[in-house]
């Protein structure tokens, strides 16, 4: 169980974050639906700590979670970025090895040495995704997808309690997005690891999130599950969003949905 | 404007003071190039009187000796072999410094400054100056030429290995300190393999113009084939002369040639 507990950022006195209290269970798939500017990212990087919260704390099983100080090798906060962030040089296996590189020796690394134990959990972790046999592919001969799909192995290598996903999919073609989406889906779910997933595409959250979170100005203004997402509230999270096809998406509320049309009455109005 | 059919098509001059200040601007640069030329003694006819004389120096050089490569060899090989060991002692000092002088790595932006500035002053003293610095302080001989190559190669290096480091994607940086990777995991897995291309060309490039540089360095007694040019100079064997310059030719092109190679292959 993952608790943020009061999170608040403020850059050069315009804040970003202003108090975001959020609990996500173990095997849990949230989405984070906001603008671009509503704070999604900072979001991420102050829970794990890439950026300095000015107030709060990410508490991960009862235990607050320290960026700098952690139990050797324990790193239970992932993260998985838009452009994947591998290093294109690097072959395959080595770049989903670096999620395992923080609990092992830097000299025998330096001179090309792992732990077994580790580089199986690579290669489990790179199956995991379907991509064993690209191991030894260097990071840029492959396509996008896969290189995203890479990275979430990176981020399972670390074993991790929470995994976040900063816009996961926004450079990926829809099919290929959702085929990534597809992986963090199971993952999240088979291996029990909760996920806090930064997305702008509101039916990608509808179909993939278990809860959707809304962010706009700073605070939470959403929290529930996506049949409870109105167009209304998608109009608050996007102000002045001028998008029919967003409502096709959304469950029609209850008091709106319309009474069963008869035949009768769309050919008198036709 | 226009003459006849054809018009003169400008854009008027932008700045505050328009054609005048380009007028202005045009003088003040025909007068410093006047004033320059006056410093430098260019002449003219200095150059065409001096035709004959230059003539008759290319005329006492031919044919080159070849008897002379005989002990043209070994002074050549010397330095190669100074030129290789000014890169690699080059590569050695400018490693540890080149990270402090990496906007992006350094640890303040005074070590920063303070880094750049060191670089700039051991890449600003001429190699021939510095030679002649460790010839009086170390002695005559190829080691003194060695240190000289390798204290203004250092400073080169370090500023082209810190721009390399400045250019990379830091996304993956990004990644690695999210997953709590230390500081010497992060450059050997994520820094070198962005840079490596870059810095083996800089390398091959420095080696390059190190093997000119060493081909004179014997001018002050650091060792090498430019001795043998001078002292051929100085007892009038315009011969030997010729061969030398062949000699330093055909290094500094095969050189040049496989350098360009090595480097079109890391690329």
């Amino acid at each position: 169980m993952i608790k943020i507990e009061g999170l608040k950022k403020s850059y050069v006195g315009r804040p970003v974050l202003q108090g975001i209290d959020l609990t996500v269970k173990a095997g849990e798939f949230l989405v984070v639906l906001g603008p671009s500017g509503a704070g999604k990212s900072t979001l991420l990087r102050c829970i794990n700590g890439l950026v300095q919260p000015d107030a709060g704390r990410t508490v991960i099983d009862g235990t607050v979670f320290d960026a700098k100080r952690s139990v050797r090798g324990e790193r239970p906060v992932a993260m998985i970025f838009q452009h994947h962030n591998l290093v294109k040089r690097l072959s395959v296996l080595k770049n989903v090895l670096v999620g395992r590189m923080a609990g092992l020796s830097s000299f025998l690394s330096m001179l090309q040495l792992f732990p077994r134990r580790d580089v199986d959990i690579a290669m489990e972790c790179l199956t995991r995704v379907e991509l064993a046999h690209k191991a030894n592919a260097r990071g840029d001969q492959l396509s996008g997808g896969e290189q995203q799909r890479v990275g979430i192995a990176r981020a399972l290598a670390q074993q991790p309690a929470v995994i976040l996903c900063d816009e996961p999919v926004a450079s990926l073609d829809p099919k290929t997005s959702r085929v990534v989406l597809g992986y963090l889906k199971a993952i999240c779910k088979e291996e029990g690891i909760a996920v806090i997933c930064n997305l702008h595409q509101v039916d990608y959250a509808v179909e993939f999130g278990e809860r959707i979170v809304g962010l706009s100005g700073g605070k939470v203004i959403f929290d529930d599950t996506p049949d409870q997402l109105t167009s209304e509230i998608v109009h608050q999270i996007y102000p002045g969003l001028e998008d029919p096809g967003i409502s096709r998406v959304l469950k029609p509320r209850p008091v709106a949905q319309p009474v069963l049309a008869s035949p009768f009455i769309a050919t008198a109005t036709a | 404007m226009s003459f006849g059919t054809l018009q003169l098509v400008l854009r008027p001059p932008q700045g505050r003071f328009g054609w005048w200040g380009v007028s202005a601007l045009s003088l003040a640069t025909i007068v410093f190039l006047w004033w320059a030329a006056l410093g430098s003694q260019i002449n003219a006819s200095n150059l065409w009187n001096g035709i004959p004389y230059m003539w008759d120096f290319l005329v006492r050089m031919m044919p080159p000796n070849p008897d002379f490569l005989d002990r043209l060899w070994k002074p050549a090989l010397e330095s190669l072999q100074v030129a290789v060991w000014g890169t690699l002692l080059g590569v050695v000092i400018a490693l540890p410094i080149c990270f402090f002088a990496a906007r992006n790595l350094s640890p303040s932006p005074v070590v920063y400054h303070a880094t750049r500035q060191v670089l700039n002053c051991m890449r600003g003293i001429n190699e021939i100056i510095l030679a002649l610095i460790f010839v009086a302080a170390i002695g005559l001989g190829p080691f003194a030429g060695v240190l000289a190559l390798a204290i203004h190669g250092a400073g080169m290096l370090g500023k082209f290995f810190a721009e390399a480091m400045e250019d990379i994607d830091e996304g993956p940086l990004e990644a690695f300190r999210s997953a709590g990777v230390g500081p010497f995991q992060t450059f050997f897995f994520g820094v070198l393999p962005q840079v490596l291309p870059t810095w083996l060309g800089t390398v091959f490039y420095r080696l390059e113009t190190n093997v000119r540089q060493s081909t004179v360095l014997g001018m002050v007694g650091a060792g090498g084939i430019g001795f043998e040019l001078v002292s051929s100079m100085k007892l009038f064997k315009y011969q030997d002369t010729a061969t030398c310059i062949l000699m330093i030719l055909a290094m500094v092109l095969a050189a040049d040639l496989i350098s360009s190679r090595v480097r079109a292959m890391i690329r």
